[in-house]
């Protein structure tokens, strides 16, 4: 093992592993969505340069391609963000249901902007860019990978006051 | 019409075109212009940019030209108004965030997007709102960005992934926020990093040293020779005001393609340096003084003169490899004018022995496009993507079609393809190692004759039987050597196994060459042993160590820095300290010069000088002076004639250099060269147990004087550090922690180091760069040495 993939835990390495199973043996760069996912996972929610490198280790990839992988996706972070990642919907449906208020009174409830962590690290206002698939609950927000729908100022803070 | 043919129409021309060619390729080829930005022929196709919009029958919607492959039938308009409208509108969306800033651009007056513009765009924008600005990153001190102007085409991503073999810049973030670049802030690397440059239609990427120095409209274009690897890639000058303010590349198929080397692009910046030598000069009790040419003459003059009559043998020259034809020539034709066969221009070689049967010179084997062609090839002692970094291009290319490429080396190089194989080990163990490869390749052919006795004795390994299986088992084979097999200290005995391995597979033998114009010098008779056109001399001189040996009475050096440029910087320096005379025709004034030298004669170099350059596959080209010589600088054919009449020496009525290369083409012109010859037998030296090698190796940037005077060069990766490598076991053996120095000693001289932890070295062996003044002093190129923490 090389200094930089060291960067990664022995439980993403075997799950990286397990993934360049499902790919042909010559192509396991095809576990890179899968890799960087894990990778971010484990390091509360974001990518570092290091880790990404590591990764590009780890697959055989030169480190630029990881770096595109990663600034393209939006589900990947590249810079640090706060512990809970709340993605709040404002595709046209939620739009339509009013996901503007509940974006301006979660953005207030925070005081952060939408695309901002909050000091204490608790928090990340992501921004949304795509329709999250739930129009018919909308407005809706994804809060770390949970959907909750039709909500409500009275809702949202009963969600993330829950949240440690 | 045969099955490969199509017919099609294109604007009302009936056109042939191969199936499967794309539209852009057939209108390319029949002088009809299409306006592509992401399109480049030796590139693949990515189709991002749309502006080769074109209108095709039947299509619902305008197609791209560079992406729509030709069918039987098609008809296409170029120019339609349909086609033209497509792609005016790709236009307008092109410059809807660019910045517009064509005055304060370098790209300005070559820019294909302006060009583009004032042909399909709109004289008004339509377009008011805010455009997006991109930060501009510092990407090394060769390749200036200004992101902001990018129209992301990927051509230099694809550049660097398909041609260089190195993806440093990629495209990261999506939509409104894809950048080019290279995501964390460094340097490029890749020694081929600067056609990014050329291949950028815009002005995202252009020059940093020729950054603002000049509008492309005021320059003038000439044609030059790259003089630093023994290619000659073809490039051009671009001149304001006598001044060279850039290089770039110039086709030729057949050599460099479309690309040059870094090196071969930024080395101009040498011509301008401080250092330049401006005036003869002599040294007058310690001290430099400028003199006028005909004091100069008459002082060279009468130091050979005296030397002649006390003993002609007393006078000795060293030219360098990167000296023209012509140059080479007139030197040798002056030493031995004056009864001495004292000269060469091999300073990077170590072992003579065998110099008797040298070939007339050496030579690639095959001819540079070759190589790409290759099926397998076997690599010793050779960094090609440093050293020759086009024709790596070319064995890149067979090594993606599936060609294995092997290598033997003592250091583990950087190869931007995959090895099929990939020996590292001590130089003391190069021999052995090559036996061993010759060794597999007996067994395996059945061919056992005339093989050295200790052949017997070598054992071999299933990395020997590989190579050896593979450069058997396919059509067209090579056995190529490279910088370090002709510098190492057994070279004699590696040439003869190399060329024994080359005859048992039926692989040509061929030798990578390292500087420009080693052929010209040796067909010139720039060697102590061979004549003009090869020819064997009765009387044998000394050669390019043996002539430091004693210190004789006169030496010239030719283009030469003698601690920098000599296999035995210490040796050389030692000789030229105790000679009466020592006269330098060079360009710069070197630290090393200064101190030995008793005249400098100022020589024009490279854009300055005429003559010609003969490549590795024997091709001579000749170039012209394009701009004027530094101050009272003459290019050297010239000044080599004068010092011949002041030494009434008889034919040397040469009025121009056209006159002189014809008669030097008239008498080296069917010559032609053979690698494989009867060499004497390898030896095998048994290494003592434990003992600590010296590896030396020359960095690309650091190659000769004029690339070592090149500012920005200077400022890169590949450049001589001063440090002793080693790798981390040797380091942890010797108990070197952090900011301890090294004391390393060789038989003539000791040093304390700063070292660098460098894990691609074998086993027991340092590595020291060439080159550098605070190391070359001390002694051979590779010996024995002893270190410890100082
Ligand atoms: S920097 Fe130049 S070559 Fe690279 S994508 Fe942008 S416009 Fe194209
Ligand atoms: S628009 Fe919000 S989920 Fe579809
Ligand atoms: S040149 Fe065809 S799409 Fe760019």
């Amino acid at each position: 093992m090389t200094q930089e993939t060291k960067q990664l835990s022995e439980h993403a390495r075997e799950e990286i592993d397990s993934w360049i199973k499902k790919y042909p043996e010559d192509q396991k760069q095809s576990a890179i969505l899968a890799a960087l996912r894990e990778v971010q996972h484990e390091n509360k929610g974001y990518l570092t340069p290091e880790l990404m490198d590591a990764v590009a280790e780890y697959l055989d990839m030169p480190k630029i391609a990881v770096y595109e992988i990663a600034s393209f996706y939006s589900m990947l972070e590249t810079t640090k963000v706060g512990k809970h990642s709340i993605s709040i919907c404002t595709n046209i449906s939620c739009m339509l249901s009013g996901s503007d208020e509940i974006v301006e009174y979660t953005e207030k409830k925070l005081g952060i902007k939408t695309g901002e962590s909050t000091a204490d690290g608790k928090f990340f206002l992501k921004q949304e860019e795509e329709c999250l698939a739930a129009c018919c609950g909308g407005p809706m927000m994804m809060v770390d990978h949970v959907y909750y729908e039709n909500l409500t100022p009275e809702k949202i803070d009963k969600i993330l006051d829950e949240l440690d | 019409m045969t099955d490969d043919k199509v017919t099609i129409e294109v604007d009302g021309k009936t056109l042939e075109a191969r199936k499967g060619q794309m539209l852009i390729e057939v209108t390319d080829a029949n002088d009809i212009y299409v306006p592509r930005f992401c399109y480049h022929e030796k590139l693949t196709v990515a189709a991002n940019c749309r502006m080769c919009l074109v209108e095709v029958e039947k299509a619902p919607k305008p197609l791209p030209a560079c992406a729509t492959p030709v069918m039987e039938g098609m008809k296409v308009q170029t120019k339609s108004e349909y086609a033209r409208n497509a792609q005016k509108s790709v236009m307008e969306f092109l410059l809807i965030n660019h910045p517009l800033d064509c005055p304060i651009c370098d790209q300005g007056g070559e820019c294909e997007l302006q060009d583009l513009a004032m042909g399909y765009g709109s004289d008004v924008s339509r377009y008011q709102e805010k455009k997006r600005v991109v930060q501009d990153k510092n990407i090394g001190p060769l390749v200036q960005t200004e992101m902001t102007r990018c129209i992301h085409c990927t051509r230099c991503v694809r550049f660097g992934e398909e041609i260089a073999g190195l993806r440093e810049l990629g495209a990261t973030g999506r939509s409104e926020y894809m950048e080019i670049g290279t995501y964390v802030e460094k340097s490029m690397v890749s020694e081929l990093s600067g056609n990014v440059i050329d291949v950028c239609p815009v002005g995202a990427l252009t020059s940093k040293p020729f950054r603002f120095s000049a509008r492309t409209w005021e320059m003038s274009q000439q044609s030059g020779i790259a003089p630093h690897d023994g290619l000659g890639s073809n490039i051009h000058f671009h001149i304001k005001q006598d001044v060279v303010k850039r290089v770039v590349p110039a086709q030729n198929e057949s050599i460099n393609e479309v690309w040059i080397s870094d090196r071969d692009r930024f080395s101009y910046e040498g011509l301008y340096s401080e250092q330049r030598l401006s005036s003869p000069m002599v040294k007058q009790d310690g001290k430099w003084k400028p003199v006028d040419w005909s004091v100069a003459f008459d002082m060279v003059s009468n130091n050979l003169k005296e030397s002649v009559s006390a003993d002609p043998k007393s006078i000795a020259a060293l030219v360098s490899p990167s000296s023209s034809t012509e140059e080479a020539f007139l030197l040798q034709k002056i030493v031995r004018g004056l009864g001495s066969h004292n000269i060469d221009h091999r300073i990077h070689q170590g072992d003579f022995s065998d110099q008797e049967n040298d070939p007339v010179y050496p030579w690639l084997g095959q001819d540079i496009a070759e190589i790409e062609n290759l099926d397998a090839a076997l690599l010793i002692g050779a960094n090609p993507r440093k050293q020759q970094p086009l024709l790596n291009l070319r064995l890149r290319k067979a090594a993606l079609k599936g060609a294995a490429i092997s290598a033997l080396n003592s250091i583990e190089y950087d190869f931007n393809y995959q090895l099929a194989n990939n020996i590292v080990v001590s130089p003391l163990a190069m021999v052995g190692e090559l036996a061993a490869i010759l060794k597999a390749l007996a067994e395996k052919t059945g061919k056992n004759q005339d093989l050295p006795g200790f052949i017997n004795k070598i054992e071999i390994n299933s990395t020997h039987r590989a190579i050896a299986d593979q450069l058997v088992s396919v059509k067209t084979t090579s056995v190529l050597a490279g910088n370090a097999f002709s510098s190492h200290p057994e070279y004699s005995s590696l040439r003869f196994l190399a060329s024994k391995i080359a005859e048992l597979s039926s692989s040509t033998f061929g030798f990578l060459g390292e500087f420009a114009n080693e052929t010209g010098c040796w067909l010139t008779g720039a060697v102590p042993h061979r004549m003009v056109a090869g020819q064997h001399s009765a009387q044998i001189g000394l050669n390019a160590i043996s002539m430091f040996e004693n210190p004789l009475k006169t030496y010239l050096l030719f283009n030469i820095d003698p601690l920098c440029d000599t296999w035995n910087g210490s040796l050389a320096m030692n000789s030229l300290e105790q000679a009466e005379s020592v006269i330098a025709f060079s360009a710069f004034r070197t630290p090393s010069l200064d101190k030995v030298a008793t005249v400098y004669l100022p020589i024009s170099i490279y854009a300055e000088n005429e003559g010609s350059l003969i490549n590795v596959q024997g091709t001579s080209q000749s170039f012209a002076s394009c701009v004027s010589p530094q101050g009272e600088a003459r290019p050297g054919w010239k000044v080599l004639r004068v010092l011949a009449n002041h030494l009434q020496l008889e034919k040397f009525e040469y009025e121009d250099v056209t006159g002189l290369n014809k008669e030097v083409n008239d008498l080296i012109g069917n010559v032609s060269p053979n690698n494989k010859a009867q060499y004497r037998e390898a030896v095998l030296n048994k290494p003592s147990d434990n003992a600590v090698a010296r590896v030396t190796d020359t960095c690309m940037n650091s190659l000769d004087v004029l690339v070592r005077h090149a500012e920005s060069l200077q400022q890169t990766q590949d450049i001589s550090d001063g440090k002793v490598h080693l790798n981390q076991t040797l380091a942890n053996k010797i108990g070197l922690e952090n900011g301890a120095s090294v004391l390393i000693e060789q038989s003539e001289s000791s040093l304390n180091l700063d070292y660098a932890i460098d894990n691609r070295l074998p086993e027991n062996t340092i590595l020291i760069h060439a080159a550098h003044p605070d190391t070359a002093g001390l002694g051979a190129w590779y010996e024995n040495v002893s270190i410890r923490k100082a």
